[in-house]
This record gives structure tokens, sequence and C-alpha cells, in this order.
């Protein structure tokens, strides 16, 4: 399978990269890792005129940890993320959501950037930014702006990006102690898009109460979904089998599976159900390792 | 509109004119007539296509010749060194590690970079690192060993039987 042809250009600044999406316009496409988009100009399903591959931009690729913030590069690789030793102190999830994206392969091209700008509720990190509550950063003509992640997913393959911005840069607050993190997607194999994913992260207090939870959901709606009634189960109370009941069948109950392959909607309701209760338990078990 | 690339490919220069749209596969195996990197399935699923792009192994198929521009790629053809099998070529040889071999090339430059990072891995880590390269023929089990046999190789240690499993 090969794509319609079409003119690439490979800028070596974000300034040169915005002005060139703008003289384009609609028919330019970005290429990060590439690992979504080819494919679907392999199957002609996009047909880009202009190619813009910010690969060759540099200073978008860093993991740190700024004034109680972490920032994470749009041009991070999955690879990265998934080695990452100040990833894997605070945000374990990450490992946990890394592991199960793709393959090794396609983990050492495929970006955090172009992950969540894709827009597919199918893929892994949405539901991981929900749950750690990220803003996202773009960058257009008039410089930086931030888009919170409840306002950043809008429909199939849409998001709050305007054309001409490229989002440049992701910042998650860092976790105060007491907070663990957990993903798990129930997957049929390797490559293949989740039956249904769970991202949680939670902070407990020192007296056992919950005091933030965050819930994001994996290919079980339209667009990238927070569990919003069953963060509101869990917090301002002490932890306990009925609160986590309750926060699992809310996010069964508020979710909108389609049925296909993978399995039933029923099917992908009980799967979420048990998510959400493994995930919760996952995360409150790190916190109180932390 | 031809776009003129230099790629360094087995650590020979190479200078071509290529399409944007070319896949790196296919510049590998029509332009420089590199054959031992195979296509199968063509989507990125199955890793018969892989390859090394500045040391890190990537699937051919999903990539585009433009993007290798300036950088340095190693293809199976480029694996032994003056003759002598790399520890995975002797790996697989010595294990029955392939029966068709068709997705033999990919598990090799797979495996190499797996090595690279981790040279002991254990059986858990090798069939994860492995989890994008299907092999239809063997079950798996001794592409396992023959990783096993190389790692033990590079790290000098006594290697271990080659007695083949038949399961």
């Amino acid at each position: 399978m090969i794509p319609q042809s079409f003119q690439y250009e490979s800028p070596g600044s974000l300034s040169e990269a915005i002005n060139m999406l703008q003289q384009y316009g609609e028919d330019a496409k970005i290429l990060s890792g590439g690992h979504s988009l080819i494919p679907m100009m392999k199957l002609r399903f996009a047909t880009p005129e202009y190619l813009i591959d910010i690969n060759g931009i540099p200073g978008l690729s860093y993991i740190k940890e700024e004034n109680g913030v972490l920032k994470i590069g749009a041009l991070t690789r999955e690879a990265e993320l998934e080695h990452s030793d100040l990833l894997k102190k605070h945000f374990p999830i990450f490992a946990d959501a890394t592991k199960l994206i793709a393959d090794p392969q396609v983990r050492n091209m495929g970006t955090i950037g172009g992950n969540i700008a894709h827009g597919d509720a199918a893929n892994d990190h949405p539901a991981v930014m929900l749950a750690l509550n990220a803003t996202i950063v773009a960058t257009g003509p008039e410089g930086e702006r931030e888009i919170h992640i409840d306002e950043f997913f809008y429909g199939f393959y849409m998001t709050a990006l305007q054309h001409g911005e490229i989002l440049t840069e992701i910042r998650i607050p860092m976790p105060p102690p007491g907070t663990g993190s957990a993903y798990h997607k129930m997957e049929r194999k390797v490559g293949d898009y989740a039956t249904a994913g769970v991202a949680v992260q939670i902070t407990l207090g020192d007296d056992g109460v919950v005091t933030a939870a965050g819930i994001g959901l994996t290919n079980v709606n339209p667009v990238p979904l927070r569990a919003a009634r069953s963060e509101q189960a869990l917090i301002g109370k002490p932890l306990s089998e009925a609160t986590i009941n309750e926060a699992a069948q809310y996010a069964a109950e508020d979710c909108n599976p389609s049925s296909d392959l993978r399995g039933s909607e029923e099917y992908k309701r009980s799967i979420v159900a048990t998510l959400v209760k493994r995930m919760i338990y996952q995360a409150v078990n790190r916190a109180n390792n932390s | 509109m031809l776009k003129e690339i230099s790629i360094t490919v087995n650590g020979q220069q190479h200078t071509l004119e290529v399409e944007p749209r070319l896949l790196l596969v296919h510049m590998i195996r029509e332009l420089l007539n590199l054959t031992g990197t195979h296509i199968g399935c063509d989507t990125s699923s199955c890793g018969a296509c892989t390859i090394l792009l500045d040391g890190k192994s990537i699937k051919s198929c999903t990539v585009l010749a433009v993007q290798a521009n300036g950088k340095s790629i190693t293809t199976i053809e480029g694996v032994a060194q003056d003759g002598q099998l790399s520890p995975l070529q002797e790996g697989f040889k010595e294990n029955h590690g392939l029966h068709c071999g068709f997705c033999t090339p990919g598990m090799i430059l797979r495996a190499t970079e797996l090595l690279a990072n981790n040279p002991n891995p254990t059986e858990e880590e090798i069939r994860w690192g492995i989890a994008g390269n299907l092999c239809r023929c063997t079950g798996y089990n001794n592409i396992v060993k023959a990783i096993q046999y190389a790692g033990a190789k590079i790290r000098g240690e006594e290697l271990p039987s080659t007695e083949p499993e038949f399961v």
C-alpha cells in the first residue's frame, strides 16, 4: 500500500513549521511519530497535500519537573516514557500504559503528542491525561495557549487544536504525598485496540479519606471519557469496598461502548467495572507504599 | 517532486533521489536491492520489516524514506561482521530458531536492540520484547532460546544447551 503523493517539508524550527501550516492551510498534516497517520495515508483514509515533518525541530523532547509541574515535550517517544526514572517514581501509570501501547518498535517511533493530538478515544494517553488532570499546550501564530484536558477532546478524532497550532507540551501537576496511579487495558492481543481501558489516580489523606480522584476511560465512548460520577463517589469519603463498588458501577453505566468484534456492549461495561475496581486497588496500594 | 536524501546503510553512505511517499522498506528492497528485509503484513503488525534506525528497532513499512534522511540504518545484511555471524544469528542457527525464515531478519534486528539495552533479559522480558514480531512456524520457544543463547554469548558466559525443544 502506497500513500497518495504529497509535498514533504521538514522545518527546522517551530515558527517555520507554524508558518508552513498557515501557508498550506487545511491541506497540510503534521507528521510526528507517524504510526497513526502513515497507516491512514497508506489506506488513503488520509490524503494530505503537504506533510510537515516536525521531527527535526529541536527542543520538543524532554521529561522534566519544574515548580511542581511535570512537563513532557510533545515529541517524547513512548519508549522514553516507558523507561523514564522520573515517571517511574511519581507516575507509575505511565509505565503501565506505555507497556501496553502497540509494541516495542512502534513505541520507538510513536510520540505522546501525536497520541493525544490524534484525538482517538481508543488511544491510551487520553484516559491517562484525564486521570492526571493534564493541561495541553498548543503553540500557534499568536504564541502558546493552555487547554485543560476536559476542554480538549471534542468529537470523533476532533480536538480543540486549531489549524496552524501544534501540540508542543503536556503539563501535569506533581502529585502530593499519598498519591498512587495505575492503568490497564484489556486487549485481545498485542497491538489491538482496547476492549476497554481504565486510568486511575487517587490521593489519600493521613486519615484515609480520599482527597482527590481522577478516572479516565479508554475506547468505551466516542470521545475519551472522564468517569466524573465515579470520582465523586470516592472524593471526601474514607475508601471502602462500598465506595469502590459504587465508583465501578457508575463508570459502567456512564460509558457508551459499542458492540463489535471485541465484545458486546454489556460485556464491555462489565470489563469497565472490573478494571475500575482493580485500578483503584492498584493505585491505593501504590499510594500507601509511596 | 523528488527529494534528495543521504542515508548510511550498513555502514555505507548512499545518496538517493526519492518520492516523498516512498516507504523506507521499498527503498531498502527496491532501490538498494537488500531483500533480506521482508514485507509481511504491510500494516506495522508483524515485524517482518524491522530494521535499526540509528540503533533503534523500527518497522520500515510505516516510515517514509525521507524520514531517514541523515540517519543510519542497519538491515539483516549488515548484521554479520567480517563473515562472522552475530551472536543472534549464531543463536538462531544453533537453536533451530527458524523454520521458514520469513520472520527471522525482523526477529534478529529487534532482538539486537533488546540485547543492546539489556544483555541479560528474563524470559518474560524477551517475550514482551518480541511482542511486535509474529512467527507462524516455531511457536516462539526456540526463538526465545536463541535470544538467551546470544545474551550468554554477549556476556561471555557459558553457552546454554542447544538441544532443540519439540512441543
